[in-house]
């Protein structure tokens, strides 16, 4: 149980507000695209129109006759530096600017720059490039006929085939499916879509030739693995080189990768020796930065008639793109898609997984998700429900008979997890009384007489969040821990860094609230750092939900190491011995003898003015922390669904989520976190979708065509928790920023199809737009 | 090029005047020639509302207007809420009610509230809602800012704001 601190200190568990919110709510923030630097050009980039083309030529004379024009870079300039391609996250390359071909619509061709944004966009209007067009290919299930054009020349394997990963026991599996009285199929598509923050890439790229020092101000998620990526790629000294991430507009797992645009901005600033500014516009953003998913999956259950589940065979074909450009840094070619056994105690599993290149954008990042769980939560929710349906059960029913009982944790899954903590039912039981369920279902039923429809839906996910460990995560090498720095200055206040960083996380006010628990300095009088590698400790940065997981728990190390030290001055000061001591948050006293005491804050004063004797001065800490597991947060969330049988509208009338992230830190941001997850699964479930034409073209290359949800569309959701500690974290959290995005997707598919299930209705692929329910309503006869 | 055009416009109370590019965009007139940062742009389309400031009191996208139609003209942006060092009351209800966490929408997202309550002052959830709908928000799921704008109408029916 974490000990509850006053207001005044405000340690975990208090509703906060939020400190960040002060710049923000005054136009204040410092975001990329507001940085100005005296003598800084602009560049923009051009892309090709073409889904798979030969580049004959590039002539750039008339853009260069722009006023204003200062260059254009193109792939031939990057190849004669060995820039024209660079290393993926994920054993792949991809190239920085075209030579040879083309392999995506919108794929970067060449850098314009000059001394206005708008000149620059002329230029890019200007470059004259000749392609062949090349056949397209873009349907994956394609992608290994022996007549699919043959996309990477580069490779030495003349084939479109990337990996072919897979893992469990895969004839004791097919034994089990064979034998099986009952079995469930289900074929799913999570369709590719993209994160789409509010704020697009960009970067400010600052070569100082007099210093040699490099300064990336960069819209990234993770500004010290991109230094060293950066140092490494680029060959430049990695003392040389500055990330800093300022005021991130939102990331989802766009702002992990380094894009093209980035490089070509660096490129030109070392030139120039000028600062140059790169902001996407938003369809750059959409066409050619890292989408999401793209998982064509089939899920078949086998199990007993009573429900019982025996077994679970997954087989997936996932789509990359041109190039693997993956942001995932486990071992596992699929992540941890192999989580797919979800919340269930299943005997015996079987996953594999085959990824295909295809003439669409590169990607495969993890978006509001710990790199593919979305699309496994996705997929094993929703064949249990198929399988309820299969079996006539209730599908609240089924999934209570199969939970991972709560006395078996920590669970080891038979695809290789240890689960750490869970008590499954727990949350659904809490989820159905919200919800009413029984009384849901009577009134469905009176729906279903008057030929009126309305579903319910049920998902009850487990997430597995929090990379590391580092020896199953890692990015170029480099282990997936987190550090915190702590510095307490003489007065008693205190400066941490993290090598974390937020994009509206609140790590500003949540991170403090940690160290005011642990050492109880009120957390007001602590400020927060984190985004500048010269200053911030190395760190693997914000996703995956890991920054609570790991950077916050060496949060919470780095301020017991201080309270360590604060002991021994605290018995020196009060002349007894360290034993002698008890803490409670914000002093040491003599036990027994509690009006004997001194504050963190004597302490802190004495640390630099009264020390015992041979203690050095200060009291500072830092902590790298490599977590020994993954966290595994869980909930079950409810929706309810009424279809407007004209126009297969989908409304969603009520949505109860109820969610257990283990130990809370600050509720009001916990649940704001949980709001926006929900929305965004929304989002995923019935309106985003980046799809292509047959001739590569994107389609949803804009917020016109893609879409994404109003304040109108999105419903009031209605929260609710259960607490299970992690029982191997310092501070028992879990992290809770992805855990609505994974679970929803699946709850408001299945409240759809639970709606038309009765017509036969199976499965729906996402996203449901009006047009498909409408399309099956008339298939069925119902009007 | 084309032919440059003078044009003076009363940007939060302070008349700023320059030479514009026909072509120039109100957003980048504000943010790059006046150096008001705080209004973003989001999506060039006019569907985020990132870039959402009022003009002569009416809320307009900036990203699909031009500066030379602004010539003679007031806006107001986020940069002119603060009134006398006290916050206006949407500012207020956003940080109590926690009805931001990147902060990119944020300033769009106040001054299409603000234009809703000098139109609606007591309004209903559904016309918050409505009133909000031009702005995107990828971070919150909006019920956080229905919150926020529900605060500063009581507080401006208090009569707080004078």
């Amino acid at each position: 149980m974490i000990q509850t601190t006053s207001p005044e200190i405000g340690g975990m568990g208090h509703a906060v507000k939020r400190k960040e919110d002060a710049r923000f709510i005054q136009g204040k923030g410092n975001y990329v695209d507001d940085v100005h630097l005296p003598g800084m050009v602009f560049g923009h980039v051009v892309r090709s129109p073409y889904g798979h083309a030969r580049l004959k030529s590039i002539h750039i004379d008339e853009a260069m006759k722009v006023p204003g024009a200062l260059a254009v870079i193109t792939g031939a300039d990057l190849a004669a530096a060995g820039l024209a391609w660079m290393p993926t996250l994920f054993h792949d390359k991809q190239m920085v600017l075209a030579t040879g071909k083309v392999l995506f619509q919108a794929q970067e061709v060449a850098f314009c720059v000059a001394t206005e944004q708008y000149a620059a966009a002329d230029m890019a209007e200007l470059v004259e490039v000749e392609y062949d067009e090349l056949p397209v290919l873009v349907d994956p299930h394609k992608a290994l006929d022996p007549d699919a054009p043959i996309l990477r020349e580069d490779r030495e394997e003349k084939s479109n085939h990337i990996f072919h990963w897979e893992v469990g026991d895969k004839q004791g599996t097919q034994q089990a499916i064979q034998g099986s009285p009952v079995t469930a199929r289900v074929d799913a598509v999570f369709q590719r879509c993209h994160p789409a923050p509010l704020e697009t890439c960009g970067c400010v790229a600052d070569f100082n030739p007099v210093t040699s020092k490099l300064t990336i101000w960069l819209t990234s998620q993770a500004p010290h693995a991109h230094r060293t990526l950066f140092s490494i790629v680029g060959g430049i000294p990695e003392q040389n080189i500055r990330v800093i991430s300022p005021d991130i507009g939102g990331g989802f797992g766009n702002k992990v990768p380094i894009y093209p645009g980035y490089v070509c901005a660096v490129v030109a600033s070392l030139k120039l020796g000028r600062p140059v500014k790169w902001i996407e516009t938003r369809s750059e953003n959409l066409q050619s930065t890292g989408f999401a998913r793209d998982y064509h999956m089939t899920a078949e259950i086998a199990a007993d008639r009573d429900g019982t589940v025996k077994a679970l065979r997954v087989k997936t074909l996932a789509d990359h793109g041109a190039f693997n450009a993956a942001a995932q840094p486990s071992k596992f070619p699929a992540g941890l898609f192999s989580i797919c056994t979800g919340s269930y105690d299943f005997p015996k599993a079987f996953c594999e997984v085959d990824g295909v290149y295809t003439n669409k954008a590169p990607g495969g990042i993890a978006y509001r998700c710990s790199f593919r769980v979305t699309e496994a939560a996705y997929l094993i929710e929703r064949a249990m429900d198929v399988l309820a349906h299969q079996l006539k059960m209730d599908p609240a029913e089924l999934r209570l008979k199969n939970f991972i009982p709560s006395d078996k944790f920590p669970y080891q899954c038979p695809l290789g997890w240890t689960y750490d903590s869970g008590n499954y039912a727990a949350a659904m039981n809490l989820a159905l009384k919200m919800a009413g369920y029984q009384d849901l279902r009577k009134e469905q039923a009176e729906k279903r007489k008057k030929g009126e429809l309305m579903g319910i839906g049920i998902s009850s996910f487990t997430e597995i969040v929090g990379a590391g460990p580092g020896h199953t995560f890692d990015i170029a090498g480099i282990k997936m821990f987190d550090s915190c720095e702590i510095r307490i200055h003489p007065t008693g206040k205190a400066i941490a860094r993290l090598g974390t960083k937020s994009q509206g996380q609140g790590h500003e006010t949540t991170f403090p609230q940690i160290i005011a628990q642990e050492l109880g300095i009120p957390q007001q009088d602590i400020v927060l750092e984190e985004g500048d590698t010269d200053t911030a400790p190395y760190g693997l940065g914000t996703y995956a939900s890991r920054s609570t997981p790991v950077a916050g728990a060496a949060t919470a190390m780095a301020a017991r190491k201080i309270r360590d030290k604060a002991r021994k001055i605290a018995a020196h000061l009060l002349e007894v011995s360290e034993e002698d001591l008890d803490w409670e948050p914000g002093k040491f006293f003599v036990k027994g003898a509690p009006s004997k005491a001194k504050t963190i804050q004597e302490i802190a004063f004495a640390a630099y003015t009264n020390l015992p004797e041979g203690m050095e001065a200060g009291l500072e800490a830092v902590h790298y922390y490599d977590p020994p597991n993954l966290t595994f947060p869980f909930g079950t969330y409810i929706c309810v669904v009424d279809i407007d049988k004209g126009t297969g509208e989908v409304k969603v009338r009520r949505f109860i989520a109820v969610d257990d992230c283990g130990n809370i830190i600050n509720p009001m941001i916990v649940e704001g976190q949980i709001h926006g997850g929900l929305t965004e699964g929304l989002a995923i479930a019935f309106m985003q979708l980046i799809s292509y034409d047959e001739s590569g073209n994107v389609q949803g290359g804009n917020f016109m065509d893609y879409l994404l949800p109003t304040a109108v569309e999105t419903p009031h959701w209605e929260t609710g928790k259960t607490c299970t500690p992690s029982p191997h974290h310092p501070i028992g959290a879990k992290g809770v920023g992805e855990s609505p995005n994974v679970g929803s997707p699946a709850a408001f598919v299945n409240a759809v199809v639970d709606a038309l299930s009765h017509l036969g209705v199976t499965h729906i692929d996402m996203p449901i737009a009006p047009w498909k329910v409408w399309q099956i309503l008339r298939e069925k006869g119902i009007t | 090029m084309a032919e440059k055009h003078h044009i003076r416009v009363r940007l939060n109370g302070v008349d700023k005047e320059a030479d514009v590019e026909p072509r120039l965009l109100l957003v980048h007139f504000i943010r790059d020639v006046a150096g008001q940062t705080g209004t973003h742009l989001g999506c060039d389309t006019t569907n985020c509302g990132a870039c959402t400031v009022l003009l002569d009191g009416r809320p307009i996208k900036s990203c699909t207007f031009f500066a030379v139609q602004a010539d003679g003209r007031e806006i107001m942006t986020v940069e002119g809420l603060i009134h006398d060092g006290k916050l206006h009351p949407i500012q207020e209800g956003f940080r109590q009610e926690h009805g931001l966490q990147c902060g990119f929408c944020t300033p769009g997202m106040m001054m299409s509230a603000l234009a809703l309550l000098e139109k609606n002052p007591e309004p209903t959830e559904e016309e918050i809602r409505w009133g909000i709908s031009g702005n995107l928000c990828r971070c919150t799921g909006y019920q956080n800012i229905v919150k926020a704008v529900q605060y500063a109408a009581a507080k401006m029916h208090e009569g707080v704001l004078v």
